[in-house]
């Protein structure tokens, strides 16, 4: 019992220093691949390639001044950012990160808290992660804050039910809920993959992704043009570095649902085995979204909704639709 | 170990939930009926009926995100609502009703002792099963009665906001769009 609860408590620690690290990293590489595909340089000047300069971007925001509004609703001004940071971290629990092994003779299980209901426990911790620019957007007394928190609601009102209806189709096939039974389910290699079986179904699952993340094409949220900064419009320092460190962690969480669920997941692939292959995997969807966000625009909030419920609900009820039929015949 | 988590999960809950009747605040209001919500959750998974733990997580947040945007819409959130409520009836009422409440919290565990399950749950079957098995025997007719329940809440919702759906604002923007352009080219 002492054991599983050290083990717990050793692997939330190590889940939290990782991945916040990551985040940090993933504001560099983004920066990286934005310049490289706008034909810019990005960071040079700290460190070779500018690699530093993350240390340098973590300096100021842990030494910035941390300014609360006058007119602003402290308490919650000063506890949004941490829901946003706390319940990507807590989304992360429930994914299975690694295929396990084995040291000193001691087998490790690379998931924090494995409950057979991980897929749809992921997405309502990564769900409620959105209350936090809601209440900062509220709290700030100001009109941009305003405009962003209502940008939250439409935002979390459209995707919603998208990457539900989206995920029902795979989950209808490998009969579980569970992130580990599909990686299970997808052993015998690459021609096993989910996704040759619902590419329509991981199409909507990732545009949904890419607006549960707050992504570019759907960045309505925080869109310097229109509104300024959005719901971060009045923070500093590290609150609002903890907003972008969620969003990161977010990122991260949905790279690795679509890997698990669509695309086989920590199997060994190939002459790869299993741990590289599901970084390669993660790696690729995160490179995605910055990909996304060098190509193309971002849309209007009523464009949003219009494509969620009138395009992409319709899809995925029809796809539900086929594979209860396909799977009853 | 489980009792430490189940008296902190309801000190927390009671607490949120006086916050939410309580409080003059908008957004103090809210936020701790959601964070109440939440913690809910968390006697389900004590319980260890993980899939109705989520299913509460999922449903409540989303519901309570919508109440906070008919918040946005009412009231300025960093103001306090001065509310006018004096009315001794209410306060009688309310007050006899917590003390029903009270009395049938304590004489629970009694009439709880002579429940006996008539649909146990399966040996090997998994929460998301168990529920759905008697959500498709014993509870079939609430469940479609339910089900039609939302078809008609449905309709009268897309007929409520339907008046004006021939000239959406999506659709108009891009149609307008066309319209320039084509002046343009007469003008030319």
């Amino acid at each position: 019992m002492d054991a599983i609860i050290i083990e717990t408590i050793v692997k939330a620690a190590l889940v939290i220093a990782v991945f916040s690290a990551l985040a940090g990293f993933g504001t560099f590489i983004e920066r990286k691949i934005l310049a490289f595909m706008q034909r810019r340089l990005g960071p040079m000047h700290v460190g070779p390639f500018g690699i530093l300069q993350i240390a340098a971007d973590g300096i100021k925001l842990f030494t910035k001044e941390d300014i609360i509004p006058q007119h602003a609703n402290k308490f919650i001004f000063m506890i949004a950012p941490i829901i946003t940071a706390a319940t990507a971290f807590i989304a992360l629990a429930a994914v299975p990160i690694f295929p396990e092994f084995t040291v000193f003779g001691y087998t490790i299980h690379p998931i924090v808290a494995d409950i057979n209901v991980g897929i749809l426990f992921i997405l309502g911790a990564m769900a409620s992660g959105l209350y936090g620019p809601l209440l900062a957007g509220m709290a700030q007394a100001n009109k941009w804050g305003i405009i962003g928190s209502a940008r939250t609601a439409i935002l979390f009102m459209s995707y919603e039910v998208v990457t539900g209806l989206s995920l029902l189709a795979p989950i209808m096939l490998v009969g579980s809920l569970s992130l580990i039974d599909f990686n299970a389910a997808q052993t015998g290699g690459v021609g096993e993959w989910l996704v040759w079986q619902q590419p329509v179904a991981f199409i909507l699952f990732i545009i949904a992704g890419f607006a549960e993340t707050n992504r570019t094409p759907f960045d309505i949220l925080e869109h310097e043009a229109e509104i300024i900064s959005g719901y971060a419009t009045e923070y500093s320092g590290m609150r609002w570095g903890m907003f972008f460190i969620g969003e990161y962690a977010n990122m991260i969480t949905i790279s690795f649902m679509a890997s698990l669920i669509f695309f086989g997941g920590f199997n060994e692939w190939g002459i790869l085995p299993g741990g590289l292959a599901i970084l390669l995997k993660v790696s690729f969807f995160f490179f995605l979204m910055l990909w996304v966000r060098a190509s193309w625009p971002h849309i209007r909030p009523d464009q949003l909704m219009w494509l969620c419920w009138k395009v992409l609900m319709p899809i995925a009820i029809l796809n539900v639709l086929i594979t209860g039929l396909v799977m009853m015949l | 170990m489980e009792q430490i988590a189940f008296y902190l999960f309801s000190v927390l809950t009671i607490g949120l939930f006086l916050v939410t009747v309580l409080s003059n605040n908008v957004l103090y209001a809210m936020t701790s009926l959601a964070a109440g919500m939440v913690l809910i959750s968390g006697f389900f998974f004590l319980l260890g009926a993980d899939f109705l733990g989520v299913v509460q997580l999922v449903v409540y947040v989303g519901a309570v995100m919508a109440l906070y945007s008919f918040g946005m819409m009412f009231f300025d959130a960093t103001k306090d609502i001065k509310e006018k409520n004096t009315s001794s009836y209410l306060v009688f009422f309310l007050s006899g009703m917590i003390a029903l409440t009270l009395v049938i919290m304590f004489s629970a565990p009694i009439m709880g002792e002579n429940i006996i399950a008539s649909y146990p749950i399966m040996a090997g079957a998994t929460n998301p099963q168990a529920v759905g098995l008697v959500l498709f025997t014993k509870y079939l007719v609430p469940f479609e009665v339910a089900a039609v329940m939302l078809l008609v809440a449905m309709i009268s919702g897309i007929i409520l906001a339907g008046k004006k759906m021939d000239d959406s604002l999506t659709t108009k923007d891009e149609n307008h769009e066309e319209d320039d352009t084509f002046s343009r080219k007469d003008i030319k």
